[in-house]
């Protein structure tokens, strides 16, 4: 049976990842493909880079970073950040991404969505939805720019809609639980994935391992995503497989 | 030497990229006197059945493969591995027939995309119990060729083979070590 992934992000601005990476051992802890190569041996499933590069030379400079990971790094590497167009996908599959995340552009443009999907096939087209509950609403609405601007799209609206227009894979954010490491957002979570048939990756609020055994318990989201856990060595990759297992939750074990 | 089929469609890069680190000289072409020269063809691919065969059609590649699939060793990756087949319901299109069968969407009651590592399961100590990277949402009819697959609610063709001709459906350049080492012998005709 298909394995649930375990998914470390990380944010790279200029050809460099930032945030508050604490590994030690490391020549240099600003290196992506150092890091890649890094959650590489640890087990991770899959990479996500995030490009949050605020410069036209920040993007051209990713690609650089997507070639050099691509040669050293053999699981599956998906970019996402300042994708607004088909032709800056093309540049990113060119260089080496697996899968490219769309998320403000998306939005925007729906149509991105269909044409990507059409041109690159939907197992390559990812789109990242940021959620947040609007409790006088009584629900949830998608957010845009990192998720601080609220639209006025319903979340489980938008995520049918992705999916019709051929988004191959969803990346759900859930502002709330965001940094704030007490869990998934397991209610939401559980109902999106009811709500489609193309695979979750759950994101925001996990802060140790048993918040994944819950995820992967209490939802049939297929993967995980984390950040700052995995960065802080909070959490070992290696240990998580190894509760996750505990839990008789099937994992990759290298 | 081997020869990656280059059709100007999807990424290619990551397979040259597996086959450096394994050690194997390898160049991209579409032209049979180059392609003539290699020792095994590599037939890599992601995206749309129907769009790959038009634009190999349109490009005189097709007679290109079948004639070098008499005599070399081809090996099809994912999309690559599906062209190998006689039809597709993606684009209602002609494959290139070298394999029997055809290609249909998968019907289970799982995510489709088949998104993720799944376990193999085979004869085949080389392929049994691997776990390797799948990304698609179309998948060979079972046929005698099938020889690994891997569980979702049905059984995935993962590993086809007739004679020199393999084709593999998920990522062995994205499946790390586990995926390497059965590229490697997939090339070496270990499987």
């Amino acid at each position: 049976m298909i394995k649930k992934r375990i998914i470390p992000c990380l944010d790279v601005t200029e050809g460099r990842v930032v945030k508050g990476i604490n590994f030690v051992g490391l020549r240099d802890i600003g290196d992506p493909v150092e890091l890649a190569t890094r959650y590489n041996e640890a087990g991770a499933d899959e990479l996500v880079f995030l490009d949050i590069s605020k410069t036209q030379k920040g993007h051209d400079l990713m690609l650089d970073v997507i070639r050099n990971t691509a040669e050293t790094l053999f699981i599956p590497l998906t970019i996402g950040g300042g994708i607004s167009s088909v032709s800056d996908i093309r540049d990113l599959l060119n260089a080496g991404a697996d899968k490219v995340s769309i998320n403000s552009a998306a939005i925007k443009n729906p149509q991105l969505i269909e044409e990507a999907s059409r041109m690159f096939g939907s197992q390559c087209i990812c789109v990242a939805v940021d959620v947040k509950y609007d409790a006088e609403a009584g629900e949830y609405f998608v957010h845009t720019h990192g998720g601080s601007v609220k639209t006025e799209i319903p979340a489980f609206e938008w995520i049918a809609q992705c999916e019709s227009l051929g988004a191959g894979e969803l990346l759900i954010t859930s502002i709330d639980h965001d940094g704030v490491k007490e869990g998934f957002d397991i209610d939401f979570l559980a109902k999106a994935n009811e709500s489609v048939q193309i695979p979750i990756i759950a994101s925001g609020g996990a802060g140790n391992p048993e918040h994944f055994v819950e995820l992967f318990n209490d939802t049939d989201v297929s993967a995980g995503l984390a950040a700052s856990i995995f960065h802080n060595e909070e959490v070992e990759i290696e240990d998580l497989k190894q509760k996750l297992k505990a839990s008789d939750i099937e994992v990759r074990i290298i | 030497m081997i020869g990656i089929i280059d059709y100007s469609l999807g990424n290619i890069q990551n397979v040259k990229n597996a086959l450096d680190e394994l050690g194997y000289p390898s160049l991209f072409s579409s032209d049979y006197e180059v392609l003539k020269a290699c020792d095994t063809i590599l037939l890599p691919g992601v995206g749309h059945f129907g769009h790959a065969m038009a634009h190999i059609e349109t490009s005189g590649l097709k007679p290109t493969l079948l004639k070098l699939a008499e005599s070399k060793p081809l090996i099809g990756i994912c999309l690559g591995m599906q062209l190998l087949f006689e039809r597709s319901t993606e684009g209602n299109a002609n494959g290139l027939g070298l394999l029997p069968g055809d290609i249909v969407r998968m019907e289970t009651e799982h995510p489709v995309p088949h998104l993720g590592w799944n376990t193999l399961s085979s004869r085949s100590p080389v392929l049994d119990g691997k776990d390797v990277y799948f990304i698609h949402s179309y998948i060979a009819t079972r046929t005698d060729t099938v020889i690994a697959t891997s569980e979702y609610g049905i059984d995935i063709p993962a590993v086809v083979k007739k004679g020199h001709i393999t084709g593999i459906q998920f990522h062995p350049e994205k499946s790390g070590r586990a995926g390497l080492e059965i590229l490697r012998q997939a090339i070496e005709g270990g499987i």
